[in-house]
């Protein structure tokens, strides 16, 4: 493939060009620090050179976006000297419902599964705490749905819940005597006594809880394997039960990493668009920010929207970053 | 004094609900894709509930359909070549990039750092917009290079991040040593801090592999009009729109997972001799 080309760039000059040993004999051309500076300048610059042209650029390009009148068919007729500014796209999607109701699903859909994975990963990490025989080998596989590729655990989450064939349905119906299968998928809501469940949109959070909580069962099985026992051991030796123990040692000492958890989960689902379009493709009362972005581009082929939905998302996504940023300082202080 | 036991038996039938729940959930429905890429789809839509094939029953027939037919084969070679030029890429500009993180000071260094977290952060869906007109206006959508160059784009900041801590290991009065011998700066990266670094060097990449191995959207976004140059992950998720059987969907399913899982493992193990042979100076 094409490596050779960044290759190229990637390779420093020799460190001892001979034009300067013509000119100065005995005086160094670079001093030590001018020497470092150049090379790790140079040592950066591919990657450097890599993320500016395919993120930071195109993060540019969708600010530009969002504020130009332009549809996929314009992309062959598109230079920079012919640009028309509006403020339309903005407008449009800001005044549209359809966006502010995948908002309320966005935050609602991360919320909901970064709070699921960091208590389901909290619940895993304390019942693996204590050893047992074959307590590896559980630890590995409960990593399994995060190492899965997304479209295999999603087919496979599809089969299971398929209406026909699913084993689910199959088990509900034939066990657990549903009067008949559910189409967990498409489904919006569902009354369920006095509740309207809306099925589909548990569906793609269990899925997301399930494939995101290893991630944090990891963290916080790493963070208990440094909680000092001496504490634990004088607490239980003066009487104190466990779900005591639990309470005021080692939920103060895992409050960090669990709030740091739950966070990057939020940052990360609020963004997610694999696993939801891959498993409803947004029917079904799921359809989440990410997945407008994608069906203003793809579908109805406008650039601008599409630009100006994702540019309000990162808005969106800034704003929790600031706070947390805003709220870590405060404890600080 | 029977409080403490009450609530520790408690405890303790909870403690063994959770792990027998969370093993059934997380490894249960690998197994069950497994299962039914080993039976008939007949049997599959007749009998549902029937998870462990018998004996007679167990065809391999699905798996050399997906591969074939249904050309998931040109798709896994097409996964492969993306996922090992991503990898291979990323490593040798992160490799490069993270020894001078940690070992050079030099102008904009911490710029570098935050413009680093920054992209990181950044979602994926929204550079997609304008990577896809970019790319399409300089004719590289359709390509499997242009996917290359994102993916490189995506997971060097990552990869980068991840060897600054093993190479921060790397003791720097070995790399003094070098130099004092005459070695580059490019020699010493290779001969000296490369071999020492190695474990996680491996990991890293693997780790690179797996992500590109894994995608999705951006694969979707580029190439989903060219049949021939879907990667694996797109051609399952297309077939999943057809009248596919569910038998060759779960076998294509496992056929991407069994090097994403062997991948796992392999790092794992590099890792915990990277850690333990570190551990050793003490």
């Amino acid at each position: 493939m094409s490596e050779g080309a960044p290759t190229a760039t990637a390779a420093p000059p020799d460190p001892a060009p001979p034009a300067p040993q013509r000119e100065s004999r005995g005086r160094r051309a670079l001093t030590i620090s001018q020497r470092e500076d150049l090379h790790g300048r140079l040592l950066v610059s591919p990657t450097v050179i890599v993320v500016l042209l395919f993120a930071v650029l195109p993060f540019l390009a969708v600010v530009l976006f969002a504020f130009l009148d332009v549809r996929l068919v314009d992309i062959p007729r598109l230079y920079i000297d012919n640009l028309e500014f509006t403020g339309e796209n903005v407008a449009a999607v800001w005044g549209s419902p359809r966006f502010w109701s995948a908002a309320t699903t966005t935050v609602i859909y991360a919320a909901s599964s970064s709070a699921g994975a960091v208590l389901v990963g909290l619940a895993v990490g304390l019942a693996l705490r204590r050893p047992f025989r074959g307590r590896g080998v559980i630890r590995a596989l409960v990593l399994i749905p995060y190492v899965l590729p997304v479209v295999a655990a999603a087919t496979i989450w599809k089969t299971l819940l398929n209406p026909g064939y699913g084993l689910v349905n199959a088990v509900g119906t034939e066990w657990l005597g549903w009067a008949e299968p559910i189409a967990f998928l498409t489904t919006t809501s569902r009354d369920l006594g006095p509740f309207a469940v809306p099925v589909a949109l548990l569906c793609v959070i269990a899925f997301e809880v399930w494939k995101t909580f290893p991630l944090a069962f990891l963290f916080i099985t790493a963070r208990l394997q440094v909680v000092p026992e001496d504490i634990e051991e004088a607490a239980q030796i003066d009487g104190a039960g466990k779900t005591r123990i639990f309470r005021h040692l080692l939920l103060p000492e895992l409050a960090g990493v669990m709030a740091l958890l739950a966070v990057l989960r939020f940052l990360w689902s609020f963004q997610n668009f694999n696993d939801i379009y891959l498993l409803t493709g947004g029917a079904g009362g799921t359809e989440v920010l990410a997945v407008r972005v994608y069906s203003e581009l793809v579908v109805r082929a406008n650039i601008g929207t599409a630009s100006a939905t994702g540019l309000l998302m990162t808005g969106m996504l800034l704003f929790v970053v600031a706070l947390y940023a805003w709220m870590i300082k405060r404890e600080k202080a | 004094m029977s409080r403490p036991s009450t609530e520790d038996r408690v405890l303790g039938v909870l403690r063994w609900t959770v792990i027998t729940v969370a093993v059934l959930v997380t490894a249960g429905p690998l197994l069950y894709g497994f299962l039914l890429s080993l039976r008939p789809f007949q049997s599959v839509v007749s009998e549902p509930l029937d998870l462990f094939p018998s004996l007679d029953e167990i065809t391999l027939e699905a798996y050399p359909t997906a591969m074939a037919e249904y050309g998931l084969g040109g798709n896994m070679w097409n996964s492969l070549q993306v996922a090992l030029a991503t990898a291979g890429l990323a490593i040798l500009f992160s490799v490069l990039g993270a020894y001078a993180a940690v070992r050079l000071r030099f102008f904009g260094r911490n710029t570098v750092n935050v413009v680093f977290l920054g992209v990181y952060l950044l979602p994926g869906i929204v550079l997609a917009v304008p990577l896809f007109v970019l790319l399409s206006r300089v004719g590289l959508t359709g390509t499997l290079v242009g996917l290359v160059f994102v993916y490189v784009a995506q997971t060097v900041p990552v990869a980068l991040y991840m060897l600054r801590t093993y190479l921060m290991a790397v003791p720097s009065s070995v790399e003094e040593a070098a130099m004092i011998d005459g070695c580059g700066r490019l020699a010493l990266i290779r001969r000296v801090v490369l071999p020492l670094a190695l474990p996680g060097v491996a990991a890293t990449a693997l780790y690179v592999f797996m992500i590109a191995w894994n995608e999705y959207l951006f694969a979707l976004l580029f190439l989903v009009a060219d049949r021939e140059r879907w990667t694996v992950s797109l051609g399952i998720a297309q077939l999943t729109e057809f009248s596919v059987p569910t038998t060759v969907l779960m076998a294509g399913s496992i056929a991407i997972t069994v090097p994403v899982v062997a991948g796992f493992f392999l790092a794992q193990r590099l890792l915990v001799t990277g850690l333990t042979s570190g551990a050793e100076k003490g």
